[in-house]
């Protein structure tokens, strides 16, 4: 009897436990502070768990398509976080699909757990049941169906691993109800997870290094584009570091707006259909285009024929092989980490004066600038944003929604130094931006956060405003309210023979008793000179307010690349 | 130019696999000519044979977006190595006496076997490469084919080291894949060197 004592104490006995506690065991042990969630009848043993654990903050959404989103933004407006979201089987599950295809196209570590009816009754169509993994199996980077309950603590370890690992993104955990409820004993492993399947990204090459500071050097006309992989990876100063050495110009794309200081001498602006004039153009004339951490999709392409035509070398960093020579088939490619790669490349690098050609772009910036018309005596969304980002201090996150207000806002962001400007660039998600808002600010509970929308993708989740005054997230949301779908309208007066169908929002809400009917405090205006005080009371106010700017209804985004057309055919403002 | 490109891919050994490994396929939009799965000696691995039908390009993306499946191991074109790649067909044939002779006749040439014989057909197995395949399918037409299956491909490297490589994706050498001129971009690439 004596010597069972000792051993007992060195190694105390596991504790058995259910399967939803193993859940929040997990959780805990990954981190994780804060769920976005909805009950349903297959995960309320999760539920009758929950209360137990007062570290963890669940924030009970309204819709679960604002959950995901709501994670996505936790996890977006600061690297390193990931994202959880709850949803129950079959119609809960199906509302994340939208959100989890968000995250997917940006890279944006999220788990999702949702519960699924009893493993017994998997595959006979139960109440409530659907195929969660068929459903998700496109929009996530992976999914797990657990099948039994020891299972649960290894499959979360792993999710975790692969959602934040690599090129982040989302992963679901499909738990059934009976292996929430069963039990097993807790083995939570502290090993490195290592998958056979799943290797860590290499390390950059140094040949190949060595080739693109040999090609920097060589450059009469280099140009940097970054992506979001550049705020992945928190690379930005490792940019700012490489681009100052060799006065290499950088623009960026929608997703990596942010990742670059606006104001920075060698800043060009956004590239591609909705870019810069000047950013295209000097696209259009380098000899050497460096792409770092991004996809190179169409709307930076815009007709790829038309893209980089005079460039000698293109050189593309990305951390995701696939991404390498899918739409711009590179000269040298470098798969790795953005920041390991330009840091390793620094170096290397020569240090250059280039002023010909940054004198060149100094032109093309003056010629061609990002400007509005203000004309008709109407107020123009330019100059609500302008107001708010002088409020930002470089520091405040910014989301945008989808649509003309999503460009407004992209190119009118200004900081002097990196910063957050978080948008749906991939699915472009209507609807994304208000709940994402309420993640952010949760993430980032020191900040600011602004939450640009039009009125038509606020209403898309706009339940969320419950949750928001509930929870009293002080996020300030500026909705650019021109009563349509701007964007659409704008391309069926410019490019769709000018027959405005179906874009007409006229019968939107009245904003102000909207929001104050869900506790929100609420404003409006038409009038210029009622932007400063009230985006000034807003931020006085500690708590959600909704503040509605009814705009020029013709304001249109410019500059803009016609449909089918080519990088320089850009239209400006006039 | 589109041709059949195969792909050896090796994969966990656990449900949906079947079902990711199709729909990564399907996602891009190649249509897949031949998929065998099956155990190797590892019980926790499984073997596919894909054969798709589409252009270099096509099959590198193809084989890059296979490769980011986390239940996916190592994968590989094996299409210009040297493999051996076979596949086993099952065809019944109308054979009354009158003909059974002849058809035996091409079956020896092909070194099948009779597997099943009933007074008016006979089930008949070959093996061999695809093209061996079609080639003795078009003999056995004339004399009625009845029906047929066919196991698609499955394909291991020749030679004493050959071992199922993870695809170099950033291959050490670069600077050939030279762009074409500008409006040449679309749809041509050279893919001859480094991606």
């Amino acid at each position: 009897m004596i010597h069972a004592h000792t051993d007992e104490e060195t190694a105390p006995e596991p504790r058995v436990l259910t399967g939803a506690e193993i859940v929040f065991e997990c959780l805990l042990a990954e981190g994780v502070t804060t769920i976005f969630g909805y009950p349903g009848g297959a995960n309320l043993p999760l539920y009758q768990h929950l209360p137990r654990y007062p570290g963890l903050h669940h924030v009970l959404v309204r819709h679960e398509q604002g959950g995901a989103h709501a994670a996505d933004g936790y996890a977006r407006s600061r690297p390193g976080a990931v994202g959880v979201v709850f949803a129950t089987s079959g119609p809960g599950a199906l509302n994340m699909v939208t959100g989890l295809a968000t995250a997917y196209a940006d890279s944006v570590p999220v788990v999702a757990i949702t519960g699924q009816v009893a493993i017994t009754a998997v595959g006979t169509d139960a109440f409530q049941e659907s195929d969660v993994i068929g459903s998700t199996m496109s929009v996530t980077k992976h999914s797990y169906l657990v099948t039994r309950v020891e299972d649960i603590a290894p499959t979360m370890r792993e999710a975790f691993h692969v959602a934040r690992s690599g090129r982040p993104g989302p992963v679901l955990i499909d738990i059934p109800k009976d292996l929430q409820q069963a039990r097993t004993e807790l083995r939570l492993s502290d090993e490195p997870v290592r998958l056979r399947s799943f290797p860590a990204p290499p390390m950059p090459d140094d040949m190949k290094l060595r080739r693109i500071a040999q090609l920097i050097d060589e450059a009469a006309r280099p140009v940097m584009l970054i992506g979001r992989g550049v705020i992945i990876s928190q690379a930005e100063q490792a940019v700012i570091d490489l681009v100052e050495r060799a006065n290499i110009p950088v623009g960026w794309t929608l997703l990596g707006t942010g990742a670059f200081p606006v104001r920075h001498p060698l800043a060009l602006q956004m590239v591609g259909f909705m870019g810069a004039g000047y950013t295209n153009l000097a696209v259009c004339d380098a000899d050497l285009l460096i792409m770092v951490g991004m996809r190179c999709d169409d709307r930076v392409t815009t007709r790829l024929d038309s893209f980089a035509p005079r460039v000698e070398h293109i050189v593309h960093i990305d951390i995701d092989p696939a991404e390498i020579g899918k739409n711009v088939v590179p000269h040298v490619s470098v798969v790795a980490d953005a920041r390991k790669a330009l840091t390793a490349l620094l170096p290397l690098v020569k240090p250059k004066r280039e002023h010909h050609w940054l004198t060149r772009i100094d032109q093309w910036k003056e010629e061609h600038p990002v400007r509005f018309v203000s004309n008709n005596g109407l107020l123009q969304p330019q100059e609500v944003l302008i107001e708010m980002y002088a409020r930002c201090h470089d520091e405040a996150i910014v989301l945008a929604d989808v649509g003309l207000n999503q460009i407004w806002a992209a190119l009118w962001f200004d900081y002097a130094k990196p910063g957050r400007f978080l948008n749906s660039g991939g699915t472009g998600t209507m609807g994304f931006a208000f709940p994402a808002s309420m993640g952010a600010k949760l993430s980032n509970p020191g900040k600011t956060v602004f939450c640009v929308s039009g009125e038509g993708g606020f209403v898309m989740n706009m339940q969320e405003m419950a949750t928001m005054v509930e929870e009293n997230i002080d996020v300030n949301v500026l909705i650019l309210n021109n009563s349509s779908l701007g964007m659409v309208r704008q391309f069926q007066d410019d490019f769709y023979g000018g027959i405005r169908s179906a874009v007409d929002l006229t019968f939107t809400p009245n904003f102000v008793k909207l929001g104050e009917a869900f506790g929100m405090k609420a404003m409006t205006t038409d009038r210029r000179e009622d932007v400063a005080p009230m985006l000034d009371e807003a931020l006085a106010h500690r708590g959600p307010v909704l503040m509605n700017f009814d705009i020029d209804r013709d304001a249109n985004v410019y500059p803009i690349v016609p449909l089918g057309k080519g990088m320089l055919d850009f239209v400006e403002a006039s | 130019m589109n041709q059949s490109r195969l792909l050896s891919v090796l994969v966990e050994n656990k449900p949906g696999v079947l079902n990711r490994v199709a729909s990564a396929v399907r996602r891009r939009g190649f249509n897949i000519d031949s998929l065998s799965v099956g155990p190797t000696d590892d019980g926790s691995v499984s073997r596919m044979t894909i054969a798709v039908h589409v252009g270099h390009q096509q099959a590198e993306q193809a084989t890059k977006q296979l490769a980011k499946l986390i239940d996916v191991i190592t994968i590989d074109d094996v299409t210009e190595q040297r493999v051996v790649a076979h596949e086993i067909l099952l065809i019944r044939m109308h054979a009354p006496l009158s003909q059974r002779r002849h058809v035996l006749d091409i079956v020896d040439i092909y070194r099948g076997r009779v597997v099943d014989i009933a007074s008016e057909s006979m089930i008949i197995e070959v093996t061999g490469s695809t093209e061996k395949i079609d080639n003795f399918i078009d003999l056995m037409r004339p004399f009625g084919i009845k029906e047929l299956g066919r196991s698609g491909a499955v394909a291991l490297v020749r030679g004493d080291d050959a071992r199922l490589r993870l695809v170099d994706f950033d291959p050490p050498h670069d600077e050939q894949a030279v762009i074409p001129p500008a409006g040449d971009r679309t749809g041509s690439v050279d893919m001859t060197g480094n991606v």
